[in-house]
């Protein structure tokens, strides 16, 4: 067979930029959407949604609803109490966290409009919609709840009136002294940000299908979600049918952003009412369903303090956060705002710091991780006060920050957020920006056009940032309350023809993993990345798994590939020893093939191997038939990523209207599997961040009406309003991992908000102007110019955003004694 | 109930549909083309986005009944024999992650291209405003449409 001499060395497949492997179906239709799939039998749900923000239910009748055409049954959610249970949180962060129960369908009270109150199904999905109508249903309001800070004032109404407050934890982390560097500082600096609650929009919109399989209860789910494998063990938990006669396919999904990561109250009564039919049941999320009734992001009020001396060094950080937890705690609700904790000192050396974050229960959807979950709004906190101040100690933003960092000589670095940094150069991912941005003539520009007094004014935003990516080592894990761990899971099986199965436990909806993963195993392995096939998604296929989510896969799904292929290459050499008469310590492998040391010549490949293994005709003693190996990867710490991200905007300061004219990020996240997926994943990152920062805002009215709930009124950017940017990327790999690798999927939704920000500010400061609350709409931006406000109430009368009187007083950007939007 | 006579595809089909049919469910639900999706519910996102005798329009603001007598072409049609350069960009350009709303995507800058066979960025951009995508940030849907421009992906 394969001698080797002719055998052609193989390129290393990692880090080049391979074409996806999942493309195919995509470009051509071939795909399995849950929304796509059918079953024989299968029957429609259609859901019944609360209008109401707070609200008693005194009366449901389903029964004309019954009555309609093609229903073939209707429920309330009184008729299936006994069986739907309370939705879970996973993630109780304190030992006194107010966990109200969540019953998947209300019975007694709504909590936020679009909270699920009633079921139809019927044979089609017209059918199951006109049903609905049918039903009939009476509530008596209760007052809605929409303010975090009134909330929690004395004699606000309650949300859930038994737990006798709207606070639902009170968490801390304290190091150093902040009191005592408070005191001993030249200034402090105080400031009022808002991080504004967000909807992640995925372009599928949820679905699921729930079928009986068996005589004993078997049930499969399809359900266009993140997390298989964690749905797989809640729904078991939650609906008390075993788990091993549960099956959770997680198909093509359409995207995710961590709006996925969730398990969800359709989840459950697809699959309650499908059993109690004894039918299949599909539910497809509308885009308006989507908007009101899957999880929201963000959602915070930051109240900081930074204690400086007047040269400029950093002293300490107090951080008071407010975070809105909507009606109910879903899978990670409370401790999506504390992934945030460690990291609001951001890349920067300090003495002291405080943290404080409370909980609040509001009549709104439940917030829960969207895209960097806590670290993007521990970033753009650290980040502004570093540009705010700059500007208060009249010294160039970039100059402060390099004064503060971290250098790279000081790596690993134990941080004041308890952390410890694997490796970073954050001098080199500035340089490499500022030269590509061309910061010192923009800044000479900038100069101009403030003297010239041009209505199109210049801003020039900076923001740095790391994260903490590779969630998580299980124990980490347990000391954070966290209920299970963070491991990953590989497979990897060399089958008789020579072919390789990867099965991966991450369950991937985008990120190109089918892809990355091959070009891991292929270099391990020394085989054609074409002759891999990866299998996920499947609790059946795949059963060991903690799924997609928080910029995880690669540094721990990659590594237990990585360590899978290690393991199937130590056994092959046991085999290969036999078949060459040789001492597997005397085998080298090397681009697929065993040879024996100093014999070139002899040569047994993987695929030999494998079917020598298969046939188990002649394997040495000891030796199992088949050639596979799995892995379970625990991570021991975490990686951090980091980056320097320069954004320039021009500012009409007529109009409000804000414009990006150039974008640069370079980003250092270690070493690199795929840099076309890398690059892709940064931009798509940028897009999400910048549309934080200038369009996108979840609003309720004063009543608790969603009135962003659709795509005409939540604005997710076209390509007609996002610029080209330009990436770039520093390498220095990380030391927590073999592969080096650090994690890329939130970058560049992290540090693009603040930067994008920190150049509208920048451009408005000869106007007096200190913060313009996100988004950035003209209307904000040309109030904080024309000294109505800092343009940071949350809308004007009047306006698409305008939400009443009652949300008034959530006005964020306003600083202690300083009355912003002072004319020049 | 209407009667309606439709080719999709190329293949011909005559159903008889309630008046208030989608197009886009009219394709996935009757005649199996799921590669098409639905991706909202106000005709913003463009994720099903076809072609109506050679224009694109997007099958969910469009009733089945004013297809009558039309040709449809959606993304399972578009090769033919081997992929349009458009999908060949698309993939070889890193134009598509989750790739949900590729198809309607695709589509869409199949008549961009057709109605501008050389745009610049700015008029891509502009043509496909009404294509909401979350994964990409456009950047490299811009590229794949470029390259097809160019002559397209080898």
């Amino acid at each position: 067979m394969t001698d080797t001499a002719e055998r052609v060395t193989r390129e290393s497949s990692v880090g080049r930029p391979l074409r996806r492997k999942e493309d195919a179906r995509l470009v051509t239709g071939r795909t399995s959407w849950t929304d796509n799939l059918s079953a024989p039998g299968m029957l429609h749900m259609a859901i019944l949604r609360s209008p109401m923000a707070h609200a008693r239910i005194t009366r449901v009748d389903v029964s004309a609803a019954l009555a309609q055409p093609g229903v073939v049954a209707a429920f309330s959610g009184a008729d299936l109490a006994d069986k739907l249970g309370s939705m879970p949180c996973v993630w109780p962060v304190t030992d006194d966290i107010v966990m109200p129960a969540h019953p998947p369908l209300a019975h007694e009270e709504v909590r936020y409009v679009g909270d699920a109150v009633a079921v139809v199904i019927a044979g089609d999905r017209y059918q199951a919609a006109d049903a609905l109508e049918a039903i009939e249903i009476d509530y008596e309001p209760l007052p809605p709840v929409l303010d975090m800070e009134a909330a929690l004032a004395e004699g606000s109404p309650l949300v859930h009136a038994d737990a006798g407050t709207n606070a639902c934890y009170t968490w801390k982390l304290a190091t150093g002294d902040f009191e005592q560097v408070r005191a001993k500082a030249d200034r402090v600096m105080k400031r009022r940000y808002v991080n504004q609650r967000l909807i992640p929009m995925p372009m599928e919109p949820r679905a699921v299908l729930a079928a009986p399989t068996g005589p004993d209860g078997e049930l499969t789910l399809w359900s266009s979600t993140q997390i298989p494998h964690i749905v797989r063990v809640l729904l078991a938990l939650t609906t008390g049918i075993p788990e091993n006669k549960l099956r959770i396919v997680a198909p093509d999904v359409g995207g995710g952003f961590g709006s996925k990561l969730q398990f969800y109250p359709e989840e459950v009564i697809a699959t309650v009412v499908a059993a109690k039919i004894g039918r299949p049941v599909k539910w497809v999320e509308s885009r308006s369903e989507n908007a009101q009734a899957t999880h929201h992001g963000r959602d915070q009020i930051q109240n900081l303090e930074i204690a400086a001396t007047n040269e400029g060094k950093i002293l300490g950080l107090k951080v008071d956060l407010l975070a809105d937890m909507g009606a109910y705690l879903m899978i990670i609700t409370p401790g999506t705002p504390l992934l945030g904790a460690f990291m609001f000192n951001g890349i920067y050396k300090m003495e002291a710091y405080d943290f404080t974050c409370t909980g609040v229960f509001t009549t709104k959807m439940s917030t829960d991780a969207y895209r960097g979950a806590g670290r993007p709004e521990a970033t753009f906190a650290i980040e502004r006060l570093m540009d705010d101040l700059a500007a208060e100690l009249g010294v160039d933003p970039l100059e402060l920050r390099r004064q503060n960092w971290i250098e790279a000589n000081e790596f690993p670095y134990s941080t004041v957020g308890g952390m410890t940094y694997d490796s970073g150069n954050y001098e080199a991912a500035t340089a490499r920006a500022t030269e590509l941005f061309g910061y010192d003539a923009l800044r000479a520009e900038q100069q101009r056009r403030r003297d010239a007094k041009d209505p199109v004014q210049l801003g020039i935003g900076i923001s740095t940032f790391t994260e903490m990516c590779g969630l998580a080592p299980s124990r980490v894990l347990s000391s954070l309350k966290y209920v299970a761990g963070g491991w990953e899971h590989a497979t990897i099986r060399v089958l008789p023809t020579g072919v390789v199965e990867v099965v991966t436990g991450t369950s991937p909806h985008g990120q190109g993993h089918v892809t990355a993963w091959s070009q891991i195993a292929a270099d391990a392995l020394g085989v054609d990345p074409d002759d891999i096939t990866v299998i996920y998604g499947d609790t059946a296929q795949a059963p060991y798994g903690m799924d997609t989510y928080g910029s995880r896969s690669l540094v721990v799904g990659g590594m237990a590939v990585l360590q899978a292929a290690e393991r199937v290459v130590e056994k092959a050499k046991l085999v290969a020893g036999h078949m060459l008469e040789a001492d597997p310590a005397d085998l080298e492998f090397r681009d697929g093939a065993f040879t024996v040391k100093g014999a070139p010549g002899s040569a047994k490949t993987i695929q030999e191997v494998a079917f020598e293994a298969f046939t188990a005709h002649d394997l040495p003693d000891g030796v199992e038939p088949t050639l596979h190996a799995s892995s379970t990867m625990d991570p021991q710490t975490f990686s951090f990523p980091h980056g320097t991200h320069l954004c320039a905007v021009e500012v009409d300061t007529e109009t409000g209207m804000t414009k990006i004219r150039s974008y640069v990020c370079v980003d250092d996240i270690g070493n690199v599997i795929n840099p076309m997926i890398v690059e892709g994943q940064v931009h798509g990152g940028l897009a999400q961040g910048i549309a934080q920062a200038l369009w996108e805002e979840a609003v309720y009215d004063d009543a608790g009406n969603l009135v962003t709930g659709s795509l005409v009124d939540y604005l997710v950017p076209s390509a007609a309003d996002l610029p080209s940017f330009t990436t770039d990327r520093t390498v220095t790999p990380s030391t927590t991992n073999p592969l080096g690798v650090k994690g890329v999927g939130e970058a560049g939704t992290i540090a693009s908000t603040p930067a994008v920000v920190n150049a509208v500010v920048d451009a408005l400061r000869p106007f007096g102007v200190t913060d313009v609350q996100m988004p950035c709409t003209p209307e904000r931006v040309w109030r904080a110019i024309h000294g109505d406000g800092s343009g940071g109430d949350r809308a004007a009368e009047g306006s698409i955003a305008w939400a009443g009187d009652r949300t008034e007083s959530t006005a964020g950007g306003r600083t202690e004694g300083d009355e912003t939007g002072a004319r020049p | 109930m209407v009667k309606i006579s439709i080719t999709v595809d190329g293949e011909r089909h005559e159903d008889e549909v309630e008046p208030r049919l989608l197009l886009v469910h009219y394709l996935r639900e009757r005649l199996g083309k799921v590669g098409t999706v639905v991706g909202c519910d106000t005709s913003n996102c463009g994720a099903c986005t076809v072609h109506l005798d050679g224009n694109s329009v997007k099958a969910c603001s469009v009733l089945a009944v004013q297809a009558d007598g039309g040709d449809v072409t959606t993304i399972e049609g578009l090769a033919n024999g081997e992929w349009h350069p458009v999908q060949a960009a698309f993939k070889e350009c890193h134009g598509l992650q989750c790739g949900y709303c590729t198809p309607g995507m695709i589509m869409a800058a199949v008549d961009l291209l057709a109605n501008n066979p050389a745009p610049s960025e700015d008029e891509i951009r502009e043509g496909l405003e009404g294509n909401l995508c979350r994964c990409t940030g456009y950047q490299n849907i811009v590229k794949a449409v470029q390259l097809a421009a160019e002559g397209g992906a080898r």
